[in-house]
């Protein structure tokens, strides 16, 4: 009997390596995990079958391309989709002998912040199902901690690997900027975009992040990682010094539970041996959300440009041209990708590229160079990842800004490029807390590290207790 | 009030949507709430700051100049919501 709420990628690799179980058997017992569970969490848009094989199973957001499976990126206006060919990302998976489950919901477009956005109706938390899982890749964090998946692809422009992990209770990495090819991966906004491994445990995360990482020819902003990924064994953190920016961790709308939960574990991250000390990121925090809510609309009114009912996907009926590409766009889109598109069209537009979209890239520069400076004292910085737990669904959609907060302790080390772990840390009104660790480019490893001694102290039971 | 109901429709027009009447009135309201909010950045005196448009210090990219093998003409049509031939196929150019 395969358990998959308990059973790690590490684990399953070796029992199917020592023949003790086959690949069949695997990705049949995630099928019947899907089919006993799924209908309640809708984590997937489309489950596949065993294509054969004997490598472990994967579940894989639906914003990345996927050779004859459907990709919708959670909009209509990619309903019936076929990709021609695989994302770099897939292709490095099916070499490594992995298997697609499925294709995971997610907000329409990567834009959302608790899968409440997607054109397919939401996914459910499987720690309470009447609240959200987080998004935009509420989907894949939901699917691993309800074992429907034993690990899984997100993608992540602002928040959307770690905070749908810390909702969910698991691991979550957003990847130094770069380091993974986006290439086949639906574009929302490219400076910012990253696909990135959601998983049960920082070992797993970690091993899934050295399979996708490196350089692609087929997308000339990857770069070679500077050194291998290791994956972490250490339980102590002797040597490391962890910053505690003041902003991130006392920011206005931070619960006292989730709060409370951080602190203890940053007790613990000294008790490991750690250096733990304040610091301050005077103007990221404060100017990060209106920087990115400018730059991510620009580049997104871009690259949605192509949904024009030409080469793919939906086309609605129309006598005219330009009919056709303005009616398509209408009732393709949702609420979300329009008004992004509205906000960057306008922010580009002649008159107010200056004051709008050239001044968000100036406070890009100053987010970058705060980020900078305390990376010269710390290796590494700490602070919740979500301001809150899990909130019920609805209870954010009818105000976009109020949605737009949830992002607020994720979006400035985006903004800069910078790698981001999040870590389960504990429980607050019976709902995970997450923590997120923050380093300098391509110091990957070192939050695997530290990441592995928290979750090594802190012991956290990643299985939702409702599914116990 | 950053932005009124003739501007939306003309930014709706630059980026070819077809705005429902209900939906230009919820607009109208929400990106006024979003473009104040995100006009914050005009707080900073950021003259004689430089721009970041990309976070990775990575410039001028190239890689050989070698032919490989592409899409064929039937797998780039194989999404095409009508075609006609090798092409794509469209409504016919109106009046815009």
């Amino acid at each position: 009997m395969i358990d998959t709420l308990r059973l790690t990628a590490e684990e399953a690799w070796r029992l199917v390596d020592a023949r003790e179980i086959s690949g069949a058997e695997l990705f049949a017992a995630y099928l019947a995990a899907i089919d006993a569970r799924d209908e309640e969490l809708h984590c997937y848009l489309h489950v596949c079958d065993d294509p054969g094989g004997d490598g472990l199973p994967i579940a894989i957001k639906d914003v990345i391309g996927t050779k004859g499976i459907p990709t919708t990126a959670g909009s209509k206006i990619l309903e019936g989709y076929l990709p021609i060919y695989d994302s770099t990302v897939v292709e490095r998976l099916k070499s490594h002998g992995l298997r697609i489950l499925g294709k995971t919901n997610t907000d329409e477009f990567a834009m959302g912040s608790s899968t409440e956005n997607s054109a397919f109706g939401p996914s459910h938390n499987p720690w309470d199902p009447s609240r959200v899982p987080g998004g935009s890749g509420g989907g894949s964090a939901a699917a691993v901690s309800a074992g429907l998946a034993p690990w899984a692809l997100g993608s992540d422009t602002g928040g959307s690997i770690k905070q749908p992990s810390a909702l969910c209770g698991n691991v979550g990495l957003r990847p130094t900027y770069g380091t993974v090819s986006r290439y086949g991966v639906v574009a929302f906004a490219s400076s910012l975009d990253q696909v990135g491994p959601v998983a049960r445990t920082v070992r797993d995360c970690a091993y899934l992040y050295s399979i996708i990482a490196g350089r692609d020819e087929c997308d000339t902003t990857t770069v070679e990682l500077p050194q291998q990924v290791e994956l972490p064994e250490a339980h102590d953190l002797k040597g490391l010094r962890i910053g505690v920016p003041k902003e991130l961790n006392e920011s206005h709308g931070i619960e006292p539970g989730v709060a409370d939960a951080v602190q203890t574990a940053i007790a613990k991250l000294e008790e490991l041996g750690a250096e733990v000390g304040e610091c301050s990121l005077p103007l990221s925090v404060d100017f990060g959300l209106a920087c990115y809510y400018l730059i991510t609309p620009a580049e997104a009114s871009s690259n949605l440009a192509r949904y024009d009912g030409v080469r793919y996907g939906f086309r609605a009926a129309a006598e005219e041209r330009l009919e056709m590409y303005e009616r398509t766009r209408d009732q393709g889109f949702g609420d979300e990708p329009k008004r992004r598109i509205m906000v960057g069209t306008y922010a580009l537009s002649a008159g107010y590229y200056d004051a709008y979209y050239g001044q968000a890239q100036k406070v890009r520069t100053v987010i970058k160079r705060e980020h900078d400076a305390l990376f010269e004292t710390f290796d590494a910085l700490v602070s919740p990842t979500s301001p809150t737990v899990a909130f019920p669904l609805g209870a954010r959609t009818a105000d976009p800004i109020a949605m737009y907060l949830s992002d607020l302790l994720t979006i400035p080390s985006c903004m800069a490029g910078l790698p981001g772990l999040n870590v389960p840390c504990g429980l607050s009104e019976g709902l995970p807390v997450g923590l997120q660790l923050i380093g300098p480019q391509f110091a990957e490893n070192a939050l695997f590290r530290i990441g592995h001694a928290l979750e090594q102290a802190i012991g956290f039971d990643a299985v939702p207790e409702r599914l116990r | 009030m950053v932005i009124d109901r003739e501007q939306l429709l003309h930014v709706a027009r630059l980026a070819r949507l077809e705005l429902r009447e209900d939906e230009v009135e919820r607009l109208e309201a929400q990106l006024n709430d979003i473009l104040e909010a995100v006009f914050k950045v005009s707080e900073l005196d950021l003259s004689d700051v430089p721009p970041t448009s990309h976070p990775l210090d990575v410039v001028n990219v190239w890689e050989k100049d070698e032919p490989r093998p592409c899409l064929t003409v039937e797998e780039a049509l194989a999404n095409a919501p009508e075609r006609e031939g090798n092409f794509f196929k469209v409504p016919p150019g109106g009046s815009s």
